[in-house]
């Protein structure tokens, strides 16, 4: 974050980190994403909100270049991304993503998940790769854990080793796609406490999330998205205290019935 | 023999254990020392029918000389122990070939988007044509036809047709199990490589083959043992190999003990590796329950 704020120079601090554009998605039949606009300007924190198969993760899919899209445009820091000709695998650099399943790889050690895509693709000696990985497992109290291979690990340390090695390509945008879903309830906290430092650092993080205490906390706006649309964004304050929309209100009573807010 | 085929297979299993014996046990954790009893009693009841049948054939008694003399047998062993030096041979070359063969063609098969079709053709067509034609054929074509050709400075000596067609009809195989492989790891995880700016190339070599190789090297040892008992067949294009010396030595004697003998050779080599295959399979087995939470 230190490399991100002391680039910040005047131009830089204006352009958004990420603009979408009219973006739409189907699956076959299905139309997951029926035209999304959305911004985020740098350090600001979303969290987008909503029932499942609203289609929060596909939209984070679509922004990583994981899903092509089938109308619209994405901005990132200024290039637009879906222009033809773009290079996909230095766009996906600079865009973080982080999986509700982890995804690590367990064939490799935890410094190896780490370490790979600084070694392979920003071509790091292997030495400078190590040492900035292990500041950053040092950070995240992962040193010890570094010899591991993921199986070793609790969930909980397994998505904190996902975000080190998302953290490692030095992001301008993290993307968190339901970090704490697969975990035991008594391990969310160790990766939302993760999430929280991050975004006092200053990391830019679009983050689709089912804890809505969490989102009320950290974020700096909130999306509800209902059936592939942003039915209504706001400061989280005004979207749990007072949702405009009847589907927001709908929404957030039977989260709060379920004892989640 | 017909009506003995259900328990054989059944006690079979049972008393060799590796393949059906620690899944059942494993079950049942408390009837597994009754089943071990009862493994043992069948096994000794079919073994002593069969025996029984077997000596008491009307024909034993020439079978016995013609098929197991011991005469023959020690005066054979030298030379057909040494002429399985060939097939280690044409094994040791063969599988190295076939494991980078059916890599590069398993690789072409999985490489998506238009403009890999003809790769992918390719390697389809080369699968199913070396599935289709029996072995046999393939040795023969290329060992007699070849050199036919009379092309200048190609070998006449058989042994490189040998080791080429095996490689060509194995790899065929092979490729398949490393493709079974490749789809086998999750989609998630060249996602996770791909999202990490890694090409497709890089997460196909470091994320996805290094997970899949590991995954068939069972199935790819099944295979091996089958290379293994068809160096045999490269006989028929005149490579003097165990099966071919045993020939010889028959014809010499008239007697078939050289083939048991031969039996014998193949079965002390194949039944290590096949036990090595169980013992990786369940080790494989008992990684993925503790991985499944």
């Amino acid at each position: 974050m230190g490399g991100e704020g002391s680039r910040g120079a005047a131009p830089a601090a204006t352009t958004p980190a990420l603009v979408v554009e009219g973006v739409h998605k189907s699956f076959g039949q299905l139309e997951v994403l029926a035209g999304i606009d959305l911004t985020v300007a740098q350090h600001e924190v979303v969290c987008l909100i909503g029932a499942s198969g609203s289609g929060k993760s596909t939209l984070l899919r679509c922004v990583n270049l994981l899903e092509p899209l089938d109308a619209g445009r994405i901005v990132v820091a200024g290039e637009d991304i879906c222009a033809p000709g773009v290079d996909v695998n230095r766009v996906r650099r600079r865009i973080g993503i982080v999986f509700q399943a982890f995804n690590l790889f367990p064939h490799m050690s935890v410094l190896d998940n780490v370490t790979l895509a600084p070694r392979k693709v920003l071509h790091l000696a292997p030495a400078e790769a190590t040492t900035r990985a292990l500041a950053l497992l040092e950070r995240f109290g992962l040193a010890d854990k570094q010899r591991e291979f993921p199986d070793r690990l609790s969930g909980g340390q397994q998505q904190r080793v996902a975000i080190v090695r998302a953290l490692a390509m030095e992001p301008g945008l993290l993307l968190l796609d339901e970090v704490t879903s697969a975990l035991d309830p008594e391990l969310v906290a160790e990766v939302l406490a993760v999430i929280r430092e991050l975004a006092r650092g200053g990391m830019t993080m679009l983050i689709a999330t089912h804890e809505m205490g969490f989102a009320r906390d950290i974020a700096n706006r909130v999306c509800f998205l209902d059936a592939g649309r942003i039915l209504e964004d706001g400061p989280p304050e005004q979207m749990f205290r007072a949702p405009r929309a009847e589907r927001t209100q709908r929404f957030l009573q039977r989260v709060m019935e379920a004892g989640r807010l | 023999m017909s009506h003995l085929g259900g328990p054989l297979d059944t006690s079979g299993m049972l008393a060799v254990g590796p393949p059906g014996g620690p899944l059942r046990a494993r079950g049942r954790p408390r009837t597994a020392v009754r089943s071990t009893l009862v493994a043992v009693v069948s096994t000794v009841v079919v073994f002593g029918i069969l025996v029984w049948i077997t000596v008491n054939a009307p024909g034993w008694a020439e079978v016995q000389v013609s098929f197991f003399n011991a005469t023959v047998f020690t005066n054979a062993f030298p030379d057909i122990v040494a002429a399985f030096s060939l097939n280690i041979q044409l094994f040791a070359i063969a599988e190295v070939l076939i494991l980078v063969l059916a890599l590069a063609l398993a690789v072409f098969r999985s490489l998506p988007g238009p403009v890999f079709f003809p790769l992918r053709f390719l390697a389809t067509i080369y699968a199913d044509i070396f599935r289709a034609v029996p072995g046999v054929l393939v040795i023969y074509i290329l060992g007699f036809g070849i050199p036919g050709l009379g092309l200048p400075g190609i070998p006449t000596d058989p042994f490189p047709y040998a080791v080429i067609a095996l490689t060509l009809i194995y790899s065929a195989y092979v490729s398949e199990v490393y493709r079974a492989g490749i789809e086998s790891v999750h989609p998630s995880q060249e996602a996770a490589a791909r999202s990490l700016g890694l090409s497709r190339l890089q997460a196909l070599r470091y994320v996805i083959l290094p997970q899949a190789v590991r995954r068939v090297i069972p199935p790819l040892l099944n295979d091996f043992i089958g290379l293994q008992k068809d160096t045999v067949l490269v006989s028929y294009i005149g490579v003097v190999e165990i099966f071919r010396q045993s020939q010889i030595t028959q014809q010499a004697k008239f007697n078939y003990t050289p083939y048991m003998a031969t039996a014998l050779v193949f079965i002390a080599v194949t039944i290590p590796l096949a036990r090595l295959t169980d013992i990786l399979v369940s080790r494989d087995r008992r990684r993925a329950a503790a991985s499944a939470r």
